[in-house]
């Protein structure tokens, strides 16, 4: 049976499984950034622009922290059954100049090895599945 | 020390902290009640009513300001209610001082109360795919304390902070707080037993975060006119209300965002967001770091109240575990935060933990603070920081 596989949020990241961006949005007036590019309009008080043109964000960046969550989260959270700790970064990106969470795939990776200012890259990875498809999103991975 | 911008605080009132399980009028209604008797101000004297919305991570659940009026007995008076998450409180005060002094009204009564659900804060249920909050939890997993995991470990690895450090901020509180009547946890607490409590998100564990909990506080706010009139000569004063909201670029990851704004194309502002909150308080009230005898800081956890010493201007980046160690924030030192046992021996009732920190503070100049009391304190501030850009500060002084 061929399961389908579906973004777990429509527009933030391309699925493509080799090389795959998370997608924000740049102001056509001033260049800033912004990710989700759900805005309404570019956010610099200094510029007023209101056109985002969707931009790829860079695929590296550097650890700015790091948690792992060792309690089961409440919904819309869809946990393992049996719940499994899951770790989060929060990683800076030098050529936007921001900072962008994402859950960090380890794999297999010990997590207390991971440091503040490690680099890390963007992958896909599953989210959860609920017997009708797979949900995928961003991830970061240590490089 | 006096200012045309001072309004006096009357009276507070509080409902304890806890886990109670009943509404959150009633408890609204004996703190208010509570505050209006320590303020011996007639509920039919009350020129308007501000209230500090009860919410659910984030979103306003029920009406505040004209609920707690109509508990108290209808008696005519104007209402606001007022949202801004964990400053909700702050925010509400500020409003009645507003009003106080525009001159519109000469007494006004603030009220703020919670009942809490268990565990971790969520979203309300249904599915909001173009909300932040909501997308937060289903795609990343990033409950609160999944931020405040994020701060705590951003200390270890950049300034060498330890689980440890974290650990003696929850003994502290726990210290200070022991005989607090208002305190839901009086028990001492061991470094050794907040080590061995369980993760919930790394490097935090269980006792290093504050739990959720019902609670009521209230104000009674006046013009220092009319504290005179009514034979108050001295009272606690208000001399500074900061609610501001953050300078673009937001470089510090907050909750519920996925990602901070971009410093790409603008220059950083000169401070960050919670350095700026209280700055501006500093600014109103014309004092500094150097004059504060007193703070109350939200340690939603225990590592947050050691950023909160740098953010409120107590030591310089990466001191603040060195401040902590030397005591100078433990009772008895230079100058204590949370003598009232802080969110450690409170939890969190959102609408009212501001306000609950200035009764605190209040009673602390009043010199009514009982075992805890903080010799001398002329001059306190509260800190707080919650979702949505909110945050506030409150200096009150003698």
């Amino acid at each position: 049976m061929i399961r389908s596989r579906v973004a777990a949020v429509e527009g933030w990241f391309t699925l493509d499984d080799v090389e795959p961006h998370l997608l924000g949005g740049r102001c056509d007036a001033c260049g800033t950034v912004v990710f989700p590019k759900a805005g309404v309009a570019c956010p610099n008080p200094a510029c007023g622009g209101t056109e985002l043109a969707e931009v790829p964000l860079s695929r590296r960046g550097k650890i700015w922290s790091l948690t792992r969550n060792c309690y089961q989260p409440p919904p819309p959270y869809v946990a393992a059954d049996p719940f499994e700790p899951y770790a989060v970064a929060a990683v800076e990106l030098a050529h936007e100049k921001l900072v962008v969470l994402g859950q960090l795939d380890l794999e297999g990776r010990d997590f207390e090895a991971v440091r503040v200012g490690d680099e890390v890259e963007l992958v896909l990875g599953p989210l959860f599945d609920d017997g009708e498809a797979e949900h995928i999103v961003w991830k970061w991975r240590p490089v | 020390m006096t200012s045309d911008h001072d309004v006096a605080i009357l009276g507070v009132g509080m409902h304890p902290w806890g886990k109670w399980g009943r509404n959150f009028v009633e408890y609204g209604l004996v703190a208010a009640r509570a505050a209006l008797d320590d303020a011996e101000v007639a509920w039919g004297d009350i020129g308007f009513v501000s209230g500090a919305e009860t919410i659910r991570n984030g979103y306003p659940g029920f009406v505040a300001g004209a609920t707690f009026a109509q508990a108290l007995g209808w008696q005519g008076a104007p209402v606001a209610s007022s949202y801004a998450a964990c400053a909700s409180g702050s925010t509400a005060l500020n409003a009645a001082r507003a009003q106080i002094l525009a001159g519109l009204c000469d007494v006004a009564l603030v009220v703020g109360a919670d009942t809490t659900p268990k565990g971790f804060l969520a979203p309300t249920s249904g599915e909001r795919r173009d909300d932040p909050d909501w997308l937060r939890f289903r795609l990343l997993g990033a409950t609160n304390p999944t931020y405040f995991g994020l701060y705590a470990r951003r200390r270890i690895d950049l300034y060498g902070a330890t689980e440890r450090d974290f650990a003696a901020v929850k003994v502290k509180n726990a210290r200070h707080g022991l005989t607090n009547p208002n305190a839901r946890y009086r028990k001492e607490v061991t470094e050794e037993e907040v080590l061995a409590s369980p993760i919930v998100s790394h490097p935090l564990h269980l006792l290093d975060i504050c739990a959720t909990s019902d609670g009521a506080a209230a104000v009674v706010l006046s013009s220092l006119d009319y504290a005179r009139a009514r034979g108050v000569a001295d009272p606690v004063r208000v001399a500074a209300v900061s609610t501001v909201t953050p300078t673009y670029p937001n470089t510090v990851i907050e909750m519920p965002n996925f990602a901070t704004d971009s410093a790409a194309v603008t220059a950083l502002p000169t401070e960050t967001f919670r350095d700026s909150i209280a700055a501006r308080a500093y600014d109103e009230a014309a004092l500094g770091p150097d004059d504060l005898d007193i703070a109350e800081v939200y340690d939603l956890s225990s590592a947050l109240e050691l950023d909160w010493y740098e953010n409120i201007g107590l030591c310089k980046e990466g001191e603040a575990e060195k401040l902590l160690r030397d005591g100078d924030t433990t009772l008895g030192g230079r100058v204590p935060v949370n003598p009232s046992g802080g969110l450690a021996c409170f939890g969190e009732a959102v609408p009212a933990q501001a306000l609950a920190q200035v009764c605190e503070l209040t009673c602390q100049l009043r010199g009514q603070a009982g075992d805890r009391q903080v010799d001398g304190a002329r001059v306190g501030l509260t800190i707080n920081q919650g979702l949505f850009g909110h945050g506030s500060s409150v200096i009150v002084r003698r």
